[in-house]
Order: C-alpha cells, then sequence, then structure tokens
C-alpha cells in the first residue's frame, strides 16, 4: 500500500508526493546550476586578460551590453534558480516531513505548483535574452554568429535597478520578460513557504515539540518566514518597475516625481533578507552533518536555534548597507553600520558551537564532513570580511569593487554552494538507495576547494585595489590576480564535471545501502535514518512518536 | 656589454621613477592592498582598514587552528570515544561577550571615520560633476562656470610615452587645487552612475533627480584616476576619471582660461 506509485506522467508532472518533487528541485537546480555556472566561465575566460577577446560584436568593438546581461543572468540564476530551488525546494521538500515524521506536506499539490512555477520562470529570464536579437527583428538572414541568436538581453545586474532598468536604460521588452519571471519565481516561493510554515507547525508527530525539531527543520522555518515577508515587497518593487516601463507610472523616475533611491529601499528590503534565504538551510544542513560525523549531539541545540531567530530577524532591519553610497544621511548610515555589525554575534556563535560539537567527537572524514568543514572556514572568512564591508565609512572604498565579490561568493559559492553539495553526498544514498563512490567524493572535494578559494581570494586584493565590479575589461595592472582567478574558474569547472560523472556514476551503479548507512548514533539521530533508503512511496502514514 | 646592460638599467629606473610620478593614485600589478592615500580621508580610511585587517585575519587564524586541532586530536582513530557534553555556559557567555568586545572596538573608530569623511565643515570651493552615459561632465561654479566633459581615450589612441593609461586616462583632465577643501556635488543626467576616486577616498553615486554631497582635501600634487562605479550600460567600464591636482597657482591660472 505504501509502496504503490502512479505511472509515469502522473508521477512526475502531477506530483503530489514532497520527495518526487523534491527530486525534481534538485534535478532543475543542478541543470540551471551548469547554464549559470557556464555564464561564469565565459566571463572568466573575458577577464583572464586585459582586452576584451570573446565579447566582441561584428565590428570587433566591446559588446558591454551583452557582458552586462551575461552577469545579470549568472546572478539571478545561481540565486532564483539553483540555490535556493537547490537547498529550499530541493533538501526541504525532501526531509522536513520526514524529519517531524509527517507523511508529506500539509498541501501537497501547492507543492507541485511551486515546482512547476519555477520552470516557466526560468524560461522566462532565458527568454529575456532572445528578445530584440537579429534573428527576431531580421530574419534568418542576419545571422552570422552565435551572438546574432541574442537580443539585447537584461543588462541591469541581478539587482535591476532603474533608471537603466527602465524604457531610458533598456527600451527592448528584455527586462519585462527578467520581471515575469522574477514575478512566477517569487509566486512559487511564498506558496512554497506557506506549506513548509503549515507542515512545521502543525504536522510534527507526537512528543516532537519546537525545541526538540531537527535545526535543518528551525532554519527552514525561519527561511519561510522570511520568504513570505520579503519576496511580496520584491513583488511589489519589479511590479512598479513594470508599471513605469509600460504603462506611464513614475515610481522610480525624477521626471515624473519619482524617486530611483525608492526602488533601492524596496529592492535591498528583499535582498537583505533574500541572503539569509539562501545560508539558513545551509546552517541546518551543517549542523546535521557536523553532528553525525562527529557522532556527538549538536553543542548549545536552543543556542543554536535562536541564533538563527536572531539572524533571521536582524536580517530585515540592515538593509541599507547595500546603499551606503547614495547619500544616505549620515546618521542613516551610522545605524545600518551599527545594526549590521550585530549580526556577527550570532553568527559567532554557531560557528563556535559547530566546533564545540566536533570537539571531543570521534570524527570520521567523509565527504559530507570535509564539505562541511571547509563550510565552517570559508563562512567565517566571508562572514569577516562582511564585518569590514558594514562599516560605511570603509565602504566608500569597497562599494561596488571586487572585494564584495569575494565577500558574497565566499558566503555563498563557498558556503551555500558547499552546503549543497555537503546536503548531496549526506543524503544522495537517502534519496536515491545508491552511494556514491567514497574516493570520487573526496576528489571532487579538493579540486573544487582549491578552484573556489583561487577564483575568490585573490578577489578581495583587485577589489581593495579599486577594481570595480560588472566591468568587461579593466586596467592592465589588475591582470595578474584576474589571471590567477580564472584559472581557479577553470579548475573548478572541470571539479564541477568530475561531480557529474559521480554522480551519474552513482544514480546507476552505486553501491545500494540500508536505512542507517552513516550509522548515525543516537545522539544525532533524526527520523530520515529510522526508513529504507530510498524510503517508501508513502511513509510515516502512522506517526512515530518521539520522546 | 656591461655599459650596455648599465645604461638599460638606468634608463628603467628613470622610466619608472617617471612613471611613479604618474603612478599616484591608479592600481598597481599584484597589488594587494589599498592604492596609497592622497587625501585625509583616505588616509583614515587605510589606517582602518589595517586595523580591520590584523582583527579578522586574528579571528579566522583562531578558528582555522582551532579547527586544525580539533580534526587532529577527535579523529576517530584517535578518540575513540565520544563526550557527550552539549553545554557549557561559562564558554557561552565567552563567545557572545568576547564578539561584542571586539564589535565595540571596531564601531568606535568607525563611527569616527564615518562622520569625519562625510563632509567638510567650510568647502573653499565647489566641483560639481554629472554622470552621463558614458562620460562625465564637470563644472566649476566658482570659477566662471568653467565646464566641460571628459571621455575615456580610447585603446588605440593611448600614448603610453606621455604616461597615459589604458582605460583610465581620459581627453580633458579635472585640474584641481591640493590643499584646499573641495565640496563635490554629484549628480546624473540618465541612468545611474557612481563618481569613485580610491586614492582620494571617493564614492559617491550620481543619481537622477539627485544632489549628492561629498568632499576631499587632496594632499599632495599628482596624478588620480578613477573609474565609473555603478553599473550604467554598455559602456560602464569606459567612463573613467583623471583629475590633476596642482599647486594653488597653477589652479588659478587654470581656471583663468
Amino acid at each position: 500500500m505504501a509502496d504503490h506509485k502512479p505511472g509515469f506522467f502522473s508521477r512526475w508532472f502531477m506530483s503530489t508526493n514532497h520527495k518526487d518533487i523534491g527530486t525534481l528541485y534538485i534535478i532543475f537546480s543542478i541543470i540551471a546550476a551548469l547554464i549559470g555556472g557556464g555564464f561564469s566561465m565565459i566571463m572568466r575566460m573575458e577577464l583572464q586578460e586585459p582586452g576584451v577577446q570573446f565579447l566582441t560584436d561584428a565590428a570587433g568593438n566591446p559588446n558591454g551590453q551583452m557582458w552586462n546581461a551575461i552577469v545579470s543572468a549568472h546572478g539571478l540564476i545561481m540565486v532564483f534558480f539553483v540555490v535556493m530551488p537547490g537547498l529550499i525546494g530541493g533538501f526541504g521538500n525532501w526531509f522536513v516531513p520526514l524529519m517531524i515524521g509527517a507523511p508529506d506536506m500539509a498541501f501537497p499539490r501547492l507543492n507541485n505548483i511551486s515546482f512547476w512555477l519555477i520552470v516557466p520562470a526560468f524560461l522566462l529570464l532565458l527568454a529575456s535574452a532572445l528578445v530584440g536579437s537579429p534573428l527576431m527583428t531580421q530574419g534568418l538572414d542576419a545571422v552570422q554568429s552565435w551572438m546574432d541568436l541574442l537580443g539585447p538581453g537584461a543588462g541591469t545586474g541581478w539587482t535591476v535597478y532603474p533608471p537603466l532598468s527602465s524604457t531610458l536604460g533598456h527600451p527592448e521588452m528584455a527586462v519585462d520578460l527578467a520581471i515575469f519571471a522574477l514575478h512566477l519565481a517569487g509566486a512559487s516561493s511564498i506558496l512554497g513557504a506557506a506549506n513548509f510554515i503549515t507542515t512545521i507547525f502543525n504536522m510534527r508527530a507526537p512528543g516532537m515539540t519546537l525545541h526538540k525539531m531537527p535545526l535543518f527543520v528551525w532554519g527552514m522555518l525561519i527561511t519561510s518566514f522570511l520568504l513570505v515577508l520579503s519576496v511580496p515587497v520584491l513583488g511589489g518593487a519589479i511590479t512598479m518597475l513594470l508599471t513605469d516601463r509600460n504603462f506611464g507610472t513614475s515610481f522610480f523616475n525624477p521626471e515624473g516625481g519619482g524617486d530611483p533611491l525608492l526602488y533601492q529601499h524596496l529592492f535591498w528590503f528583499f535582498g537583505h533578507p533574500e541572503v539569509y534565504i539562501m545560508i539558513l538551510p545551509a546552517f541546518g544542513i551543517i549542523s546535521h552533518i557536523v553532528s553525525v560525523f562527529s557522532q556527538r549531539p549538536i553543542f548549545g541545540y536552543l543556542g543554536m536555534a535562536y541564533a538563527m531567530v536572531s539572524i533571521g530577524f536582524v536580517g530585515f532591519i540592515v538593509w541599507a548597507h547595500h546603499m551606503y553610497t547614495t547619500g544616505l544621511d549620515v546618521d542613516t548610515r551610522a545605524y545600518f553600520t551599527a545594526a549590521t555589525m550585530i549580526i556577527a554575534v550570532p553568527t559567532g556563535v554557531k560557528i563556535f558551537s559547530w566546533i564545540a560539537t566536533m570537539w571531543g567527537g570521534s570524527i570520521s572524514f567523509k565527504t559530507p564532513m570535509l564539505f562541511a568543514i571547509g563550510f565552517i572556514f570559508l563562512f567565517t572568512v566571508g562572514g569577516v570580511t562582511g564585518v569590514v564591508l558594514s562599516n560605511a565609512g570603509m565602504d566608500t572604498a569597497l562599494h561596488d569593487t571586487y572585494y564584495v565579490v569575494a565577500h558574497f561568493h565566499y558566503v555563498l559559492s563557498l558556503g551555500a554552494v558547499f552546503a549543497l553539495f555537503a546536503g548531496y553526498y549526506y543524503w544522495i544514498g537517502k534519496i536515491s538507495g545508491r552511494q556514491y563512490p567514497e574516493w570520487m567524493g573526496v576528489v571532487h572535494f579538493w579540486m573544487t576547494f582549491i578552484g573556489v578559494n583561487l577564483i575568490f581570494f585573490p578577489q578581495h586584493f583587485l577589489g581593495l585595489q579599486g577594481m570595480p565590479r560588472r566591468y568587461i575589461d579593466y586596467p592592465d595592472a589588475y591582470a595578474g590576480w584576474n589571471e590567477i582567478s580564472s584559472y581557479g574558474a577553470y579548475l573548478t569547472g572541470l571539479a564541477t564535471v568530475w561531480f557529474l560523472v559521480t554522480a551519474l556514476y552513482t544514480m546507476f551503479a552505486g553501491r545500494k545501502v540500508g536505512e542507517n548507512y552513516w550509522d548515525a548514533k543516537p545522539q544525532s539521530m533524526t527520523l530520515e535514518w529510522t526508513l529504507s533508503s530510498p524510503p517508501p512511496f508513502h511513509q510515516f502514514e502512522i506517526q512515530p512518536k518521539v520522546k | 656589454m656591461l655599459k650596455t646592460l648599465s645604461s638599460f638599467f638606468l634608463s628603467v629606473l628613470v622610466m619608472a621613477q617617471v612613471n611613479l610620478a604618474f603612478a599616484d593614485g591608479m592600481p598597481k600589478p599584484w597589488g594587494l592592498g589599498l592604492q596609497e592615500s592622497a587625501s585625509p580621508s583616505h588616509a583614515r580610511i587605510t589606517e582602518f582598514h589595517d586595523m580591520m585587517l590584523w582583527i579578522i585575519s586574528a579571528v579566522v587564524l583562531f578558528v582555522f587552528l582551532l579547527l586544525v586541532y580539533v580534526v587532529v586530536r577527535y579523529s576517530k582513530e584517535v578518540n575513540k570515544k565520544p563526550e557527550t557534553f552539549t553545554h557549557h555556559v561559562l564558554l557561552e557567555v565567552i563567545w557572545t561577550v568576547i564578539p561584542v568586545v571586539i564589535l565595540i572596538v571596531i564601531a568606535v573608530p568607525s563611527f569616527k571615520l564615518l562622520y569625519y569623511t562625510d563632509r567638510t565643515a567650510e568647502p573653499e570651493m565647489t566641483l560639481k560633476v554629472t554622470g552621463y552615459q558614458w562620460y562625465w561632465g564637470y563644472e566649476y561654479p566658482d570659477h566662471d562656470d568653467k565646464s566641460f566633459s571628459a571621455y575615456m581615450i580610447p585603446d588605440a589612441e593611448i600614448n603610453a610615452d606621455k604616461g597615459e593609461v589604458r582605460l583610465l586616462s581620459t581627453d580633458e583632465k579635472v585640474v584641481l587645487p591640493v590643499d584646499t577643501n573641495i565640496q563635490i556635488l554629484v549628480t546624473a543626467a540618465d541612468v545611474i552612475h557612481s563618481f569613485a576616486v580610491p586614492s582620494l577616498g571617493l564614492k559617491t553615486d550620481a543619481i537622477p533627480g539627485r544632489l549628492n554631497e561629498t568632499w576631499v582635501r587632496i594632499e599632495k600634487p599628482g596624478v588620480y584616476y578613477g573609474q565609473c562605479s555603478e553599473l550604467c550600460g554598455k559602456d560602464h567600464a569606459y567612463m573613467p576619471i583623471e583629475i590633476h591636482a596642482v599647486s594653488k597657482e597653477d589652479f588659478q591660472a587654470w581656471a583663468q582660461k
């Protein structure tokens, strides 16, 4: 009964099963990562040497618009179509119901809607790169190279600031399509968040109080509140941009009495919680892995849970630290400096608690744990550069330079992405019933670790020396570190290919595993390890009792 | 042979000096830190960053050493029986309070820096900057409304012998007097740009419909470069800023022209 599955089309296109929907999200996230990562390869190839070698127009001049569109797409794809679907849609959907002993999410069909909204959202974003192309405007005869398949695109940055993103800066339709992409992705997130909150509040197994809930579930709960409160503000901002562009409003147009800064306030009111949305589920995954692979209970469970709560809460009152150079009043900047620095305290509590969890443990260094330890160190590096940037006076020198790029890639590429990989290696046995070859995971880890550090550490130097971000070309003095950074990108690209080989091998020939294949001890136990690998199609039809 | 070599080295040295004279406010190959300061604002920013660098390096090193210790001392092979503790009140208090103390230690100079760099009490002259797609416009309202636009010198026309630098040199230069408190008003005519000159500690967004204010005091004569620092369209990377700081007399002479 528990294992009777629907037919192929019903099962995968009309799913109401949180595990299958989680699988769909993970596959989607990997595909989007290849595209978003591909764009970053193009970027690093172009930046390897001074001068513009690849992104030129027919006359050989630099094609700055195409560069801007690629940079923007890279950011939007990684945030909205890789990290969020992977961590929240993928691991969240798979493991929240399992960990709380529930048979599924509170709204299984809504869950499916959330996934299927993401697909057209992504297609719309890709379409925004195609409208207005020579192919579309002049026909097949105009196509002389692959670049003629592409339109101007939305060269606005993932932040989409007007007036550049308004009709003044982007008269073509690309930005409108990007806005629609964000509408759909936003709706997907809001519905998903409502689903998680209802599920976590109402469907925990008897005996599982909030204070007994696994930390990954805490992370998902807080993330869901952040989503529900911040994404609608993004929706408002981009809809106002849409009406400015198409229906004659002037929210952001000074000539009509509007203010470009209004957009920035609205965007960053969403944008700052967004980065915590991306990292809180990651924090949860790291807690689970550190506990299991140290054979110790998590140190200071309540401190960890409430550190996440305070990070989430304070995350709502720091947004203008992204706007220090816009001409804000000096007292306002002073407030945002102080508020931003406060977040370092609960974050530090988490870092130290993970180390204290390992302290006195019996640590085994399997791939999930390698990525987790990597996360703890590299997130610290990214975190401290965040503390540097939080100071408004200092930010004058660093805003919009590669120092910022280095900072957020350390906490995202070396934080959230490491957690994604850690989660993959930790849970793929449970998800698929097959385990990856340990040596392949170790090779992936080291190639990635070296690669991403080579990409992003030199970028601190570039930023301090004043190299601006989103630049297609740079003064010759920046050439040295840029070259090193590009080599790091190629190594990381190879590491990613290796990961795909590992994942495919695991899928088809991985060793089959049982329920508790990591031998999680009672002090680290969470309910997914009591189920078969993979779990039955329907689990916990009778809820377990939790002590 | 020796004579050729030594005259070669001598000319290199001479060229280096010449380059250095123009190399005041620009990045250096393999540069690691902030550009050299030519203004008190940037000097203070550099001091602040120097302090921050010590603090963050200590934090990162501390975490790194803890991780190395834990990884070596508590591996499964070395420590077969894991401990069971989940709390240590004193430790938890310490690792909450000490970060707070460190943040206060950072916040005090940080606020001082912020309020110092915000604006000057007594400006002696004004420079008005307007960002356009894709060049800068400059006006000197106190000097007979002298105004001009400055475009990047394209790669093909760069003359390295004149000390011109690819992507940084402009056709018209912004001439300013040293040892003068200069109020800088910044706006834009189309999209958002940002007026930035790292060695002078300047970065102020140029926003259409808004007049932003900053200030600078240039402490030594020289050439100081900057680049637009807010994404503004296809030639965002191609609208630099070149400031020539000269003596007050030379500036008056230039302003008269």
